[in-house]
């Protein structure tokens, strides 16, 4: 009941208040822009050394959206890790958590602009999967139908009769979805930003992600 | 050091000037390790300051820096370069005097570094800069004196707390350095001195004549103030007047928006076009220039401004001074007053203009202060870790340091001087690691040490990243306000980031003192073109928020005791009587609280009376425990009088909010997760070097490369609650936004005497809250009731609420 339902090219989806697309027919479960170890990166880039903890809270996170649904696929939308360095810079324990959770069913990372490659890290490698009449990819690609994709970190702000409240949101309309960014350590893109009005039609729905998802029209 | 050189003394016979006594005194103590003169302003205080080093090189020329001279404002290093350079020529000394701050192009930089002028003009921001620097023991080579001026504005200061750690790193470059410290008339020169002198040396401290007591009075107006706001519009005309009938006034205000819509409401009242200018902290560089030229060449009549203007810069023929609206401290009105005649021993004049009627007793009651001479002081805190941490990085940058030695130097530092062993190096440990629980990324630190012991930076390209970031000050992110042109039209100043993504293409808004039209954001920058067609919005620029101070509020409360106001003006005192009316006035010995609906919400006013600090937490105290009991509170402001919170539901029974064990428990809890908190931790981590604010390639693209601070400190609440950053968080929220010491002191004085008033509408005294600036809001079950509400309110209105669907 904290979910909201979207249809696309003919799926039944839901999005969930935790940032995850959940395919009930498929079982399949989405998430996109983990970014994981991205502390790491930056320390190691020179940048400042923030807390060490995000890997951990953001497979947190993703455990309890795997315990709630159990689902048979899950797919990682690409950006899973900071880069190449940090999948591999991944502490034991986060590892062990990984696999945890990839025993029993298909897992399959997506290759996004920051971690293209493999990694040695159990599930499929892919640039892009299709599955009946969905395809998922890091990117957007302007003409799609039925794409799912991540990478923007989209977020949505909505004036209320009260404050103003900024989310991370799906966006979606009848031809795509972008996923909001589940990474523990992520920014957002604004949704007026050009970049997404231009890949968004007018009628597009923004859903606002937190304790519970809200839909709203695309606030642009 | 005696006889003064005979081309100085001819100076100031050629003037018939005489040397003032203390200037004198000054001379005479120029060998000891620390003098602090505390002196008028106008009372020839850098003349005094400046005298032993031109003394000194009008006896010995010699090349290389001499004295460093620290300010904190940029303006006054500009304007103590044009006063000291005319009379240094005129005594024919060949003596160069520069000065350095942000506003100083690199080359100009470079060259000091290589070639240091006698004099340097600085502000503690470019000081830390330049002792990062790898030849910082070149640069300051044989330098003898430092003199920090308006010493009491910084002491206030992590700004002070910063300039004081370099003082000790200075010390030690130059043994010899001798440390002079200007100040207005303060409270607790004692206090000071300790910060100035090098722990545990002692300072001399010198008084000078204070002078004529100021000619000080509250305007009167035809026209009433209104019952709320700050835009003192009512007194338009009279302050006009008064324009008029000087040769030049300076008009303060206390908030930047204030300043904003006064100085656009005079204009529209300047019927004889007098010339006035504006001039505040977030206009254009080149803006502010102009004005400040304008000023020193005598063409302005008057000029609106903020706490830019509130240091000792020299605007010659001053004659009066206007504060609009209330001073809230004693100690600041009267050093403002001090900007008036800047001739010695002629009494300064000045006019308060209350805002509205709270404000009128406001004034009255800072009148009385002065005249009986009570300032308000403040006790001071030890100094912030998180300015330690800062320094510990700059010490990095400038070469490998070695660990005791440093410890041996910060604590030097006055306010450092009881900083533990075990502190300092949980700080080290910071700056170098991290300090995390989770031992992560070893191979990252920042700071390594080495096998000889001394610690260095791991990557030398790190010296780049936190020079960029150096200093203290906590702007909020603003934004470049441009005139929209082909190629980038003319620079207007900044506005809030905050109040920019509000804006709409279309809106207008003031800046400079004119309105503009919203056209749309290039570039993190706002696009506006000149044009007024509709009221204009007003540009929040966070201007500073000054405290009422203990003794002024007790005052207060003391008046609203009489059976009625003489010595008010009607107006007010009829206002003050009808709040008697229909509600009642707060006393000293209890707690009034008002309730009532007003906009569509349920709102609480508590008149606690127990400073802006306080009442702010107990805003978050009250809301915490609201928001348990099922209120639904979205939200609160603080003044230094009450709190008004804001809610879905109402209040009937505040008994059970005010029990203090109960708020006393909830404190620690509730300090984990409320926005003041993540304000604070905010800009602590800012300055420890946690948050860069600027990175070389940062701004660009504005796109997920930054995440909100509030989940870092989420991140260390959950799985580091014992961090140094949320420490300093505490430590800076007890002493500083939480003072919980005054919620305790409010609650023994009312001892459990509540008196509740449930009133239909807002009252008299209620009313100017909710005009109030700095909104805390709260994030609890409301908001998930708003964005319910909100988001079925939209689908409906689009006609897409069978689009979707909850599963």
């Amino acid at each position: 009941m904290n979910n909201c339902s979207l249809s696309l090219a003919g799926a039944d989806l839901v999005a969930l208040g935790s940032g995850a697309l959940w395919w009930p027919a498929e079982r399949l479960l989405c998430v996109s822009d983990l970014h994981l170890g991205k502390s790491e990166r930056i320390a190691r880039r020179g940048g400042t050394i923030l807390p060490p903890y995000e890997t951990r809270d953001t497979l947190l996170r993703l455990t309890d959206d795997l315990d709630r649904m159990n689902p048979a696929t899950v797919i990682c939308l690409g950006d899973s890790f900071d880069d190449l360095d940090a999948a591999r810079a991944l502490a034991p324990e986060d590892q062990t958590t990984l696999t945890r959770m990839q025993a029993g069913r298909r897992w399959i990372w997506i290759e996004g602009n920051h971690d293209s490659g493999p990694v040695d890290l159990g599930g499929t490698h892919l640039a892009d999967l299709t599955l009946g009449p969905l395809t998922f990819r890091h990117i957007a690609q302007t003409g799609a139908r039925g794409e799912i994709s991540g990478h923007y970190h989209p977020k949505a702000s909505l004036t209320t009769r009260a404050r103003r409240i900024t989310r991370a949101a799906f966006l979606s309309d009848r031809d795509r979805i972008i996923m909001p960014a589940y990474g523990t350590y992520t920014g957002g893109l604004r949704s007026h930003d050009a970049t997404l009005t231009a890949l968004m039609r007018p009628d597009a729905l923004a859903i606002l992600t937190g304790p519970r998802a809200y839909a709203v029209p695309m606030p642009r | 050091m005696s006889a003064i050189p005979p081309i100085i003394t001819g100076w100031f016979e050629k003037r018939g000037w005489e040397i003032h006594p203390h200037q004198r005194a000054m001379l005479e103590r120029a060998d000891n390790p620390a003098t602090l003169l505390i002196a008028p302003t106008g009372g020839g205080k850098t003349m005094a300051g400046f005298l032993p080093t031109l003394v000194d090189l009008a006896e010995t020329p010699r090349a290389g820096m001499h004295t460093l001279y620290v300010s904190p404002l940029k303006a006054l290093a500009a304007d103590i370069k044009r006063n000291l350079t005319g009379p240094v020529a005129e005594m024919g000394l060949d003596i160069r005097i520069e000065d350095r701050t942000g506003d100083t192009s690199a080359t100009q930089k470079k060259r000091q570094r290589v070639d240091p002028p006698q004099i340097l003009l600085t502000t503690p921001e470019s000081l830390a800069l330049l002792i990062s620097y790898e030849d910082a023991p070149r640069i300051f080579a044989g330098l003898k004196r430092i003199v920090i001026d308006e010493i009491h504005a910084l002491s206030e200061s992590k700004r002070g707390d910063q300039l004081f750690l370099a003082l000790s790193r200075l010390q030690t470059l130059c043994p010899d350095l001798r440390r002079v410290g200007l100040s207005a008339t303060v409270d607790d020169p004692a206090a000071i001195a300790t910060l100035l002198a090098r722990h545990p040396a002692p300072c001399d401290i010198l008084l000078a004549d204070p002078g004529p007591a100021p000619n000080i009075q509250m305007l009167t107006t035809e026209e009433r103030p209104p019952w709320a706001g700050g835009g003192a519009a009512h007194a338009i005309p009279a302050v006009l007047e008064q324009v008029k009938a000087h040769k030049t006034t300076l008009i303060f205000h206390n908030t930047r928006a204030q300043a904003e819509i006064f100085f656009h409401n005079l204009w529209l009242a300047n019927d004889d076009s007098l010339p006035i200018g504006i001039h505040h902290g977030s206009l254009d560089k080149t803006q502010r220039q102009r004005v400040e030229a304008a000023m020193v060449r005598g063409e302005l009549r008057a000029i609106v401004c903020t706490g830019s203007l509130d240091l000792g810069i020299d605007w010659g023929d001053v004659d009066l001074v206007i504060q609009i609206g209330a001073p809230k401290n004693v100690k600041r009105l009267v050093q403002r007053i001090g900007r008036a005649n800047h001739r010695y021993n002629a009494p300064s004049k000045a006019l308060l203009v209350p805002a509205n009627r709270f404000e009128v007793v406001e004034c009255v009651a800072a009148l009385e202060a002065v005249r009986e001479g009570d300032l308000d002081g403040e006790p001071r805190r030890p100094g912030p870790r998180d300015v330690l941490c800062q320094h510990i990085l700059i010490a990095a940058c400038a070469g490998p340091f070695d660990a005791d030695a440093l410890y041996d130097e910060v604590t030097t530092a006055g306010a450092y001087a009881a900083l533990t062993r075990a502190e300092f190096d949980e700080s080290l440990d910071f700056c170098a690691t991290g300090g995390y629980a989770l031992a992560a990324y070893d191979r990252w630190q920042r700071l390594k040490q080495r096998p000889d012991g001394l610690w260095q930076l791991r990557d030398p390209r790190a010296t780049q990243r936190i020079r960029m970031n150096l200093g203290t000050i906590q702007d909020t992110d603003t934004l470049k306000v441009r005139l929209r042109r082909n190629r980038g039209g003319k620079p207007l100043g900044e506005i809030e980031e905050g109040f920019a993504a509000s804006l709409t293409p279309g809106d207008t808004f003031l800046i400079g003192g004119q309105i503009v039209r919203y056209e749309g954001l290039r570039e993190m920058t706002v696009e506006v073109t000149r044009r007024a067609d509709k009221k204009p919005k007003i540009a929040t620029f966070a201007g500073t928020k000054f405290a009422t101070s203990t003794q002024l509020s007790d005052r207060i409360l003391r008046m609203f005791q009489q059976d009625n106001w003489p010595e008010l003006p009607p107006h007010t005192a009829e206002w003050l009587a009808l709040q008697r009316d229909v509600s009642r006035l707060p006393e000293r010995g209890r707690l009034l609280i008002e309730s009532f609906p007003h906009d569509g919400r349920e709102h609480t006013c508590v008149y606690g009376f127990a400073g802006r600090n306080a009442q702010q937490t107990l805003g978050l105290l009250l809301t915490k425990r609201m928001e348990e009991i099922g209120l639904h509170p979205l939200g609160f402001v603080a003044t230094d009088y009450a709190t008004l919170i804001w809610g879905l539901d109402r209040l009937n029974d505040p008994a059970p909010l005010f029990d203090l064990t109960a708020l006393q428990d909830g404190l620690d809890s509730w300090l984990a997760g409320n926005a003041v908190m993540k304000r604070t931790f905010r800009a602590s981590a800012t300055i420890a070097g946690l948050i860069e604010r600027n990175t070389p390639s940062a701004r660009k693209s504005g796109r997920q490369a930054t995440f909100s601070s509030d989940i870092l400190y989420d991140t260390l609440q959950k799985y580091d609650p014992t961090h140094l950053m949320l420490k300093i968080t505490r430590e800076e929220a007890h002493t500083g936004l939480v003072d919980f010491g005054r919620i305790e002191e409010m609650v023994a004085r009312i001892q459990g005497r509540i008196d509740h008033k449930r009133l239909s509408r807002v009252t008299p005294l209620a009313a100017p809250l909710l005009l109030e600036m700095g909104r805390v809001p709260v994030e609890g079950a409301a908001e998930e009731r708003l964005l319910a509400e909100e988001a079925e309110r939209l689908l409906e209105t689009a006609g897409i609420a069978d689009l979707t669907g909850t599963a």
